[in-house]
């Protein structure tokens, strides 16, 4: 059918030998998570351990409940975990920090400041004094190529401005890793498919490590490194694929080989064939003879 | 690659997350300034709402809510007016205009008009001159015009006595009482309210004692604040303190949790600490429902004024519309009442216009003068 995902040409080869030569940005340690629900311990995340390079983009795929969220709120140091720990540059992870940038779903902009200020909010938040915070936002919001919208409120800017802005929020704290929290999820197709290529466009301009959570097999494979793969109940790590395609990535090659590899050994590991005959459903026919739409 | 800021009058429901959107500014926006909001939202109807009065949630033209809320005035004027001049609706009385033979009649008395029936017959009967008289409503329902004439004259006749205030004096007092009784409760309630509802240690610390004094009403303290605070002042703006303060910090702390938490959550991993997440997040994030929940308390604090001005000796309002009851100048009466209600709903309204001063980044907030006057020279206002 298609060929083998672990099949490298040799510059993805090479370029994954770059990749690991480089200093580990962050391990996550045997991460457990568990709720306890009704007296009875529910674990989300089973002993979930992997480093991030320095530099690397980093998806983690899952089916939705499988906990990516709360894997990547346990490194934003939003959650606690039951056990294990995250190491960043070392350190173990104690609270939310501006070393860790978010970015979320729900674009989660201040509604009450402009652009600008949202994006010097970090700033002012390290202590950086108005001017400076301000010329540096100006910077980081030309980056994102909304300069025009500086004075705007959020309320005033669409979905893809808005995670835009976001961004440009997260990016101005100089983090170390950018943590990413399904953040096209509610933007409509096109426009996320515009702001993929325009993060990696981003990512390979600015210094940045990128965690990425996605349940989007394409987008997935079309932004990653390497794809961390979880399963559900407890979810623990399926597989850690390193992404076949070459860079930089276009949307032709969606069709490519190595991207469709990847793809099918994804939708393998997210849907497996159940060892079940699947079961049928029954639909009684309720149109007329001669109506047929087949 | 550049996206383009979304236009009100462009293509709708594309998704579920637009009308969600929507659903929750509506929500946020201070429900009850929706109640009275009158021209707030003209000209920003999604257009996958449903407009229509009386569809569930839906939205009204811009015409049609202007003429709903003219009617929702004239309306009650109409009924009063309907009452007051068609003889044949109400007027259970007789004015007599000639008292005829009747002894007891004299002009310009209300008799009750079975009473007025029965005198003129037995006077038909007796072969005497019978008394003559129009229909009248009591003397407690006097008539629009009536009312005006009085809104008019309670401003520009001298007090009967010595020493009792004019109306616009005894309106200043009230409106110092409730300022007063208001200011002392924001000063404490607000901050409190913000910090029960943004920490869970103050919420359990604070509010359950809160909540039990709430059900106390303000008037039973009134005895104790007169004995403490003299028969003046001091012990109405107590009430209107009391009255005020328990609602405030439990209301201001439920608005804080409506703070949608993901913001705060976004300050953190931006590096705000516990302060400044509370005052560089959290009082900015529910400022404009805070804002909202003041306007409504306010009315709550005027509720408060009249028992407030009975205690210790009664003044402003109160005093006023008492004494003219006494000498049963119930037009006068009347008169009060509207102007109480004239000027809370004017200062609502005010409040309302300033809001979106304050709080430019509203999404349903209407331009400044300025900003008006400037776009309309460069552009047409979306329909």
């Amino acid at each position: 059918m298609t060929g083998d995902y672990k099949i490298q040409s040799p510059e993805v080869a090479a370029r994954f030998a770059r990749l690991k030569g480089r200093p580990v940005v962050m391990d996550v340690r045997n991460l457990t998570k568990t709720f306890a629900s009704n007296g009875l311990g529910h674990t989300t995340l089973d002993r979930i351990s992997f480093r991030v390079f320095r530099r690397e983009f980093l998806c983690v795929l899952g089916p939705s409940g499988c906990g990516k969220s709360t894997l990547i709120r346990i490194i934003a140091g939003l959650d606690s975990p039951t056990s294990g720990e995250v190491l960043l540059d070392g350190r173990k992870v104690d609270g939310p920090g501006p070393d860790r940038g978010m970015v979320f779903q729900s674009y989660t902009l201040f509604p009450w400041l402009t652009v600008k200020k949202n994006v010097m909010f970090g700033l002012r938040m390290a202590g950086q004094s108005g001017a400076t915070a301000e010329s540096e936002a100006r910077e980081w919001i030309n980056l994102v190529g909304l300069s025009k919208f500086e004075n705007s409120y959020p309320h005033q800017l669409s979905g893809g401005m808005k995670q835009r802005v976001a961004i440009a929020r997260a990016l101005a704290n100089r983090p170390r890793i950018l943590l990413m929290d399904e953040p096209f999820g509610a933007l409509d197709a096109q426009t996320r498919a515009q702001m993929q290529a325009y993060l990696l466009e981003i990512w390979k301009n600015v210094d940045v490590t990128i965690l990425f959570i996605t349940h989007d097999l394409d987008e997935a494979v079309y932004l990653s490194d390497r794809i961390l793969v979880l399963g559900t109940n407890p979810s623990r790590i399926a597989e850690m694929i390193e992404d076949p395609v070459p860079r930089p990535r276009g949307r032709a090659q969606f069709v490519s080989p190595p991207f469709l590899a990847a793809y099918h050994r994804l939708n393998e590991l997210i849907h497996p064939p159940s060892a079940e005959p699947q079961e049928r459903t029954h639909i009684a026919r309720m149109t007329m003879r001669g109506d047929d739409v087949e | 690659m550049v996206g383009t800021p979304r236009q009100p009058g462009g293509p709708g429901g594309r998704s579920g997350d637009c009308r969600k959107a929507a659903r929750r500014a509506r929500r946020r926006g201070g429900g009850a300034s929706q109640l009275i909001g009158v021209r707030r939202e003209k000209s920003a109807i999604p257009p996958h709402r449903k407009v229509g009065g009386l569809v569930p949630f839906g939205d009204l033209k811009p015409g049609a809510q202007l003429l709903l809320v003219w009617m929702s005035f004239l309306a009650p004027l109409v009924l009063w007016c309907a009452v007051s001049y068609i003889p044949f609706v109400w007027h259970p009385l007789m004015r007599v205009t000639d008292p005829g033979d009747v002894p007891y009649f004299k002009e310009d008395t209300l008799v009750e008009k079975k009473v007025f029936r029965e005198e003129n017959g037995k006077l038909v009967l007796a072969g005497k001159r019978p008394a003559a008289g129009v229909p009248a409503n009591p003397v407690f329902l006097p008539a629009p015009h009536e009312v005006g004439r009085a809104l008019h004259k309670s401003f520009t006749t001298p007090p009967r006595r010595n020493g009792e205030p004019w109306l616009h004096e005894s309106l200043w007092h009230s409106i110092r009482i409730i300022f007063w009784g208001f200011f002392w409760s924001s000063v404490f309630g607000v901050p409190l309210g913000i910090v029960c509802g943004t920490f869970p240690a103050f919420s359990k610390l604070g509010e359950p004692a809160v909540d039990f004094c709430r059900y106390m009403p303000a008037p039973v303290f009134g005895a104790l604040a007169v004995a403490v605070m003299g028969i003046y002042d001091g012990p109405k703006i107590a009430i209107i303190f009391i009255g005020t303060f328990f609602q405030q910090v439990l209301v201001v702390a439920n608005t804080t949790r409506k703070l949608d938490t993901s913001l705060v959550e976004a300050a953190q991993t931006l590096g705000a600490g516990r302060l400044q997440v509370l005052f560089q997040v959290v009082v900015p994030g529910i400022a404009v429902d805070l804002y909202n929940d003041m306007r409504i308390l306010l009315g709550w604090a005027w509720t408060y004024l009249i028992v407030a001005e009975y205690i210790g000796a009664s003044s402003g309002i109160t005093y006023f519309i008492n004494q003219q009851a006494k000498y049963r100048i119930y037009d006068n009466v009347f008169a009060a009442i509207l102007i109480i209600g004239v000027i809370g709903f004017g200062t609502d309204r005010i409040l309302d216009r300033l809001g979106h001063v304050f709080f430019p980044w509203q999404k349903s907030s209407r331009p400044g003068l300025i900003r008006t006057l400037l776009d309309s020279r460069r552009k047409p206002l979306p329909a």
